[in-house]
């Protein structure tokens, strides 16, 4: 399965890929109206971790043997053999929040004002590069 | 001092409509023109600190922003401008010099604008470069006069050491610590897959460019920065460089704060302090001290390597050249007013030395006339802007050109004229590794050989156009020229007929 | 007689040359004959011819052909001469008065010699080319030199070819080559001067064709001291051929490979090494040679002729031979207008340059021919 890499040498740091993850995860068209409709603004799946110069973008590894999957105790976290993505059916999530602490990479975000579901990386665009990969102005995701 | 008098030069205006309040801007800027207020996330803008650089601009992802030059300020006055009452407000508050980067922002005419290049129509068909081969290939260092043959028709002249072009365009000087390692790379591996060279400046060749000596042209200047024996042998061509167009005469000055561990290594000096170069070689007083240290390199280097000379293009730029020649150079290069620079004094940069038009002409003219011209080449550089730019200087007798502005903007550059700061936000003129990871060499090098092609597809057109099929039959091709708006005396020493004649 | 503006005129043209390899001489009349049906080819506003072989009695004297615009200048001519060399002999070149010539300069021959003592150290052809040719055509004012071999002579003017050889009386003429050219300028009206063939000491150049070169191969022939008056692609062509055969002693076959160099794609996968580092070095060499542009030249020499075209053949010239005699010409129809059908005939091969030689006096050729 193709997935994401971060080149932790050529991020920049300007968090446009948490910004597209937004949109692509917002049901509106534009920025504009995906960060002004606040109420249903969805969190980033994808979380540029910085310091200093040092910074890349991280999101959902898809581990072939994920622990959240074997974690979820409703069921919602499942991984497709077939394509090997790890998803999560927001409807199935009672909010126990047992993914977020048995995730190795923190790639799994809550909202505690929000609501108990967690949000992590769907892996947007199918075949197309995902909305991160897709909007980095400078290369440092990519998508093989 | 309790209030600066210095007016802000950019206002930052911000469409409340289109702003998502996302921070970019704030994360790009390192002038700190745009802020973040972490108490509300508000964002707020700073005239007073904008360089201009449209770095915010360019990645905001709604388009909510534009920095515009801000009119004239106060009582309009054609001679005080805002721009000259704000220099001497600078320099009454630091009583430093002024300085600048890139090249001369006056409006200099540029004589290239002032020239037409010529195409074929009925007596000369022109040739389409989609379907006959068209040759931008060019060599450059010193040709014998003649090829002289033994008596079994085997060639007994000897060919001196030549750099080959697959187009007559180089990058030109600009040394690792003015400008990035990206840069540099981006330059270094482009030049290598486009088959042309690029130039290390004064700055010495990092341990990770040492893979394309093959491509590289090492200067070796005043202060000798990074010259090592390793250096000379792995390189194409060694260069002295006596003088920068944008700043004839003085040396330069790479302030500590761009001297990190990596410049530090290469330049061989220590870390954080300034590597001063000075004004002149101290040891060339004279051009038979340039000689000596011509065949000096020529001697160090085996004989395997042209040696080039880079001088500003100045006043009696004529016989320096025929000097440089006569001492041994294999290559000239001419480096007009409009080069640019990565730190000089802006008075320097935009009063001192003259065009690279009138240099390249006189100087071509001058060694057809001593009979000398194949002794070296020509290389022209100061802000060739285009490919008709390169193809007219070609015309005036350039065996190629030397960029350096332009590939800058191919990688980002915006022109703001900030590099001597260090604070460059798109990753060229600085050292800072929050700022320098902005450019991607891989997008570098792509942008670089982008450009390269697309100028010689336009080269071809216009060479087939003209009813030509080698760059060879361009080079002080004169006729090819016809001129506008010059006074007979400018024509007179450009060689160059008026249109209509 | 007018003079030329100082500029560049291009023209178009037809050209031919006839030359019999066992040195038998004939009259003007064959190549009139092929000049006659290339009409198409010119307009009337210069032509010309050059026999090699017509002076056997003056063999060995350079053959000094001078257009003046007029007496004075002729005058000029007989008061310049005796200080540079020795004239043997002079006389009015002979004409007929026909119908369509007129506005003729004055037509004179001087057989010369260069005594020893003027040359002051330099070679004998050098100095006729820097102290006799040069000196008139730029500081003697109204006069021109034509022509300067030895045994040689052009003879041109305004007119069509026909009229121009009848007004020369060139059926009175035996040579051993001919070479002849009509012209087709698209502007200006004729000057006798401009008209064609060029010549420089033994070199006669015709060429039908422009150079988008003119330009950088002007300025490289001028760094070597030749001076270009008359702004014609023949003219730079013909100090080409003296600078790159005569000076730098190349063999023909290497001077047209400098003129008309192969690419450099085909240099590059040259398979044999020496050959590929030979073309490469006259590339880089006789970068400045390079003729670009639409042409083809037919060159004569006193021991033959030479025809070769640009790098793309974007002008026509076909070579023929029939008996003893090989023929040049734009179009193959001229060389039948002669004696018929030629036993084998081929249109030249872009940049590859075909050379017609008197049997007795192969040119030695020092490379391969391409």
């Amino acid at each position: 399965m193709k997935r994401i890499y971060a080149k932790e040498e050529h991020c920049i740091g300007c968090r446009l890929c948490e910004i597209y993850c937004i949109l692509e995860h917002s049901g509106h068209q534009t920025l504009v109206k995906a960060f002004a409709d606040e109420e249903n603004r969805p969190e980033p799946a994808c979380r540029v971790e910085e310091d200093g110069a040092l910074s890349f973008a991280l999101q959902c590894r898809h581990c072939e043997d994920a622990p959240c999957v074997a974690a979820c105790i409703a069921g919602a976290m499942t991984r497709d053999p077939a394509t090997g993505v790890v998803s999560h059916d927001k409807d199935k999530c009672v909010g126990c929040w047992s993914c977020v602490m048995m995730c190795p990479f923190g790639g799994i975000h809550i909202d505690i004002e929000k609501g108990k579901v967690v949000s992590k990386c769907d892996l947007c665009g199918g075949e197309d590069a995902p909305a991160c990969v897709a909007h980095c102005p400078n290369e440092a995701l990519i998508y093989e | 001092m309790p209030l600066s008098l210095i007016p802000a030069e950019f206002e930052i205006r911000r469409n409340p409509d289109l702003c998502i309040k996302c921070g970019v801007c704030t994360r790009q800027c390192s002038f700190s023109g745009q802020n973040i207020n972490p108490d509300d996330g508000s964002i707020s803008s700073d005239d007073n600190s904008c360089v201009g650089c449209q770095r915010c601009v360019t990645l905001c992802p709604t388009h909510a922003l534009q920095v515009v030059q801000r009119p004239e300020q106060g009582r309009r006055h054609a001679i005080w401008t805002t721009a000259t009452r704000a220099g001497i407000a600078k320099q009454a508050e630091t009583g430093g010099m002024l300085l600048t980067g890139m090249g001369a922002d006056k409006p200099f005419p540029v004589y290239w604008d002032r020239m037409f290049l010529n195409a074929s129509q009925v007596t000369n068909p022109s040739i389409d470069p989609l379907r006959e081969p068209m040759e931008l290939r060019t060599y450059l260092g010193s040709k014998p006069n003649q090829v002289e043959f033994d008596e079994q028709g085997r060639p007994v002249t000897a060919m001196p050491p030549q750099l080959r072009l697959e187009l007559p365009v180089m990058f030109s000087a600009m040394s690792f610590g003015s400008i990035s390692l990206s840069t540099a790379m981006s330059m270094a591996r482009a030049a290598a897959e486009s088959g042309t060279y690029f130039n290390t400046g004064e700055g010495g060749l990092h341990a990770s460019l040492r893979q394309y000596g093959a491509n590289a042209i090492v200067q070796v200047a005043s202060g000798r920065f990074g010259v090592t024996p390793d250096y000379l042998a792995n390189s194409a061509a060694v260069e002295i460089k006596i003088g920068q167009g944008a700043k004839p005469g003085i040396g330069g000055h790479l302030p500590g704060e761009k001297v990190s561990a990596e410049v530090s290594a290469t330049r061989m000096i220590p870390q954080g302090a300034d590597a001063i170069s000075p004004a002149p070689h101290h040891d060339i007083y004279s051009i038979e001290d340039l000689k000596q240290l011509i065949w000096a390199l020529k001697e160090s280097t085996n004989y395997t390597k042209p040696i080039s000379v880079k001088i500003a293009a100045v006043h009696n730029i004529v016989p320096i050249a025929s000097g440089a020649v006569r001492a041994g150079a294999d290559i000239v290069a001419i480096d007009g007013i409009r080069g640019g620079t990565g730190a000089a004094p802006t008075m320097i940069r935009d009063n001192v030395g003259i065009p690279i038009e009138f240099a390249l002409a006189a100087v071509d003219a001058q060694l057809r006339k001593e009979g000398i011209r194949h002794q070296a080449s020509l290389v022209a550089a100061g802000g060739f802007r285009n490919s008709a730019d390169i193809m007219k200087a070609i015309a005036l007798g350039a065996d190629a050109v030397y960029l350096g502005s332009s590939a800058l903007v191919a990688l980002g550059c915006h022109m703001c004229q900030k590099c001597y700061t260090g604070k460059c936000t798109w990753g060229i003129a600085t050292q800072d590794p929050y700022l320098t990871k902005r450019l991607n060499p891989e997008i570098g090098v792509k942008r670089l050989k982008n450009l390269l092609r697309a100028w010689s597809l336009e080269m071809k057109e216009m060479l087939g156009g003209m009813g030509m099929n080698s760059i060879d039959s361009l080079r002080g091709n004169r006729e090819m020229l016809r001129g506008i708006e010059m006074s007979a005396q400018e024509l007179e020493i450009l060689g160059v007929s008026p249109a209509g004649r | 007689m007018h003079r030329l503006p100082p500029f560049k005129i291009p023209a178009a043209c037809g050209t031919a040359g006839i030359l019999d390899r066992t040195g038998r001489r004939f009259n003007g009349e064959d190549i009139v004959r092929a000049m006659a049906v290339m009409r198409e080819r010119g307009n009337g506003l210069g032509a010309g011819f050059v026999a090699y072989g017509i002076y056997p009695d003056h063999a060995d004297d350079y053959a000094l052909h001078i257009m003046a615009m007029d007496r004075d200048g002729l005058q000029r001519v007989m008061e310049f001469l005796p200080q540079v060399c020795e004239v043997v002999a002079h006389e009015e070149i002979p004409t007929r008065r026909t119908a369509t010539i007129h506005d003729e300069p004055v037509l004179w021959r001087f057989f010369i010699r260069v005594p020893e003592g003027k040359l002051d150290g330099k070679d004998e052809q050098d100095y006729l080319v820097s102290d006799v040719v040069m000196i008139i055509n730029q500081q003697v004012e109204g006069a021109y030199v034509a022509s300067s071999g030895k045994n040689m002579g052009i003879f041109k003017g305004v007119g069509f070819p026909e009229p121009i050889a009848e007004f020369y009386r060139l059926e009175d003429y035996e040579g051993h080559l001919w070479v002849s050219h009509t012209r087709f300028p698209t502007n200006t009206g004729g000057w006798w001067g401009g008209a064609h063939p060029f010549g420089l000491l033994e070199w006669s150049i015709v060429h039908n064709g422009e150079l988008s070169s003119y330009g950088v191969n002007k300025r490289y022939v001028e760094a070597f001291g030749y001076a270009c008056t008359l702004f014609t692609d023949s003219e730079v062509i013909s100090y080409m051929f003296d600078l790159l055969c005569r000076r730098h002693k190349l063999s023909i076959d290497l001077a047209c490979l400098a003129m008309a160099t192969p690419e450099w794609e085909d240099i590059d996968r040259e398979a044999d090494p020496e050959r590929r580092a030979l073309l490469t070095l006259m590339r880089q060499v006789y970068a400045g040679a390079l003729l670009n542009g639409p042409f083809a030249v037919i060159a004569g020499y006193n021991g033959g002729m030479v025809g070769f075209c640009d790098r793309l053949k974007l002008r026509p010239l076909t070579a023929a031979e029939k008996g003893d005699r090989s023929y040049l010409a734009s179009e193959e129809a001229a060389i039948w207008a002669v004696d018929g059908k030629p036993e084998v005939s081929w249109p030249i091969d872009a940049g590859k340059p075909v050379v017609f030689n008197l049997e007795e006096e192969k040119v030695a050729s020092l490379a391969n021919s391409r």
